[in-house]
């Protein structure tokens, strides 16, 4: 058995799963694997990986970031907080990028910056439709300058993707802060959001310490991006996959004229 | 420390103008030990070095390196950000845009533009400059001086995150050339806002980072204490950086400092900008964004 870590409701390892880490009685999203999300996407069989073998690297010699990089790969089997796949979803094909908050946080460095742009250029030479699902602490301190340079490389990715025509479907889940917030996931053609997930460039707690006050409840939550104009609209896990499937259907057929 | 350091300096100059004979020397020898020290300044006493508050402001360098400035103003959707300053002038008689982060000198001046920390307002009005720079076919300059985008709950609801992603995107595109010279603080995302050019040039005490040393010592460490640590290792310093092939060129600066002899720090800015403007003049349009798209796209690939 596991129980809702927001509500406390009961049901079992199965469920929990088959429900895509969504509470049946509270809808708290609960964070769920780029593996496990990647599957539950994809029509069945068409699910292909790319770029795995892209990560990350201790380019500073940052004290103790070794270690922590392994002990994040022992922890989550991954190798870096990215994962990238081509598949067809509701019978189109899309190239999909998920960043994963279990790996360090999301964060971005070199290795989440090349994946990213790797996914992007590949949806760009392939024609092919793109979907970025964000969730990141932001850049990754500990490949600093160069970590600031992923946000310039995504942005330009995405520019060029965006100049040849290319579809750009950016979801943002909980959370997603900082450098990429500021760079690729809002760049998107469509803005989706999973309900009530945190999304900002500045942290809750450093806005308090600069301002001296508390934050209002529900202050940059999805509902709160969207209604200041951020976010298409807001998507339940459970019909994420149905929503994507009918804009890569609204997509087909333009005709861009010369 | 470092203050202690200019102090000293300017001390030792005012005492060398009145001097003579044995005194002079050992004023001169003086001046000498310190230059060394200076000379061998740590990653802290750099940061700090960065944001020395008499040292040059944007302001200072357009007025010092532009003639026919025509100060531009707002958003065109809700607001004026008074820190980022910038609009159309003259370099060597010929059209360019020029913007950067507006810090002051003294409290007043910094409550006045927030100390150089802009809301989305500042860069969508820099981006707004930027677009119409390309459009008229005119070079962009930048001078990047901040400790990063304003965290403020405003700066939040109005797309703090969207303005600056939206920057670097529009500016990886722009057809025309942008040289961008980090003369201070280069921090984080509200820095880079302003800095997808083609050159990227530091000052010799100038730092450029993914965040303030404060901030990363906060975060990784939960201790602001631990700033020199942060700055140590984050190898944030215009030679780390150099060394690193992942900027252009380093403007030397005084001894104590870019306060210190500012006509000639202006003229080898001066220099460094016709310089690199010379060698981007000769590139296309299409050049120019293809090799700005190469030069990001293989940062910290080895």
């Amino acid at each position: 058995m596991t129980t809702c870590p927001a509500c406390g409701h009961e049901m079992t390892q199965a469920a929990w799963h088959a429900q895509l880490f969504v509470c049946p009685n509270c809808g708290a999203h609960q964070p769920i694997s780029a593996r496990e999300r990647l599957l539950s996407l994809a029509d069945e069989n068409t699910l292909c990986e790319i770029g795995a073998d892209v990560v990350g690297k201790d380019v500073l010699s940052f004290p103790g970031y070794e270690s922590k990089l392994s002990a994040q790969r022992e922890k989550t089997g991954m190798q870096e907080a990215v994962m990238t796949a081509q598949m067809k979803i509701g019978g189109r094909d899309a190239v999909v990028c998920v960043l994963d908050s279990q790996f360090f946080m999301g964060s971005m460095g070199i290795g989440v910056g090349e994946k990213v742009t790797q996914a992007i250029e590949y949806a760009a030479a392939k024609s092919l439709p793109l979907i970025i699902f964000s969730a990141s602490g932001g850049a990754r301190m500990q490949e600093g300058f160069f970590s600031l340079m992923q946000m310039a490389k995504t942005s330009a990715a995405v520019a060029e993707f965006s100049e040849k025509g290319g579809l750009f479907i950016s979801v943002l889940t909980h959370p997603t802060t900082g450098g990429v917030t500021a760079s690729f996931a809002s760049l998107g053609d469509i803005m989706l959001a999973e309900p009530n997930a945190l999304i900002g460039f500045a942290g809750p707690r450093v806005i308090e310490q600069t301002i001296g006050q508390r934050l209002p409840e529900g202050f940059q939550r999805s509902e709160f991006q969207q209604a200041h104009g951020f976010v298409d609209q807001i998507v339940p896990r459970g019909e994420m996959k149905n929503v994507l499937a009918s804009l890569l259907k609204l997509h087909e057929g333009g005709v861009r004229r010369a | 420390m470092i203050r202690t350091m200019i102090k000293e300096l300017d001390d030792l100059e005012l005492a060398l103008q009145s001097a003579s004979g044995a005194e002079r020397t050992a004023l001169i020898e003086k001046r000498e030990a310190l230059a060394m020290r200076f000379g061998q300044l740590t990653p802290e006493q750099k940061v700090l070095m960065a944001r020395y508050p008499r040292r040059p402001k944007v302001n200072h360098y357009i007025d010092a390196l532009f003639t026919d400035f025509f100060v531009q103003r707002g958003d065109r959707q809700c607001r004026e950000d008074t820190s980022i300053l910038g609009g159309i002038a003259l370099f060597h008689g010929r059209p360019v845009t020029v913007l950067g982060h507006k810090k002051g000198s003294t409290i007043e001046e910094n409550m006045a533009c927030n100390f150089g920390m802009p809301g989305p307002e500042g860069y969508r009005k820099a981006l707004r400059m930027m677009k119409q720079a390309e459009k008229f076919g005119r070079p962009i300059i930048t001078f990047i001086d901040t400790p990063g985008a304003y965290p403020g709950m405003e700066a939040e609801e109005r797309g703090q995150g969207e303005a600056i992603a939206r920057n670097l995107m529009e500016m990886s595109r722009l057809r025309v050339p942008v040289i961008s010279i980090v003369t201070g603080e280069g921090s984080s995302g509200g820095a880079l806002a302003l800095g997808v050019a083609d050159r990227v040039l530091m000052l010799e005490n100038a730092y450029y980072s993914v965040v303030t040393p404060e901030g990363c010592a906060s975060i990784l460490w939960k201790d602001p204490k631990k700033r020199d640590e942060a700055c140590a290792a984050l190898k944030l310093t215009a030679q780390d950086l150099l060394g690193f092939g992942v900027i252009d060129g380093i403007i030397p600066e005084a001894v104590g400092g870019a306060q210190r002899d500012t006509q000639t720090l202006f003229a080898a800015i001066d220099e460094a900008i016709a310089r690199e403007l010379a060698g981007l003049d000769a590139l296309s349009a299409q050049e120019l964004v293809e090799q700005r798209y190469a030069k990001y796209r293989k940062i910290g690939l080895a």
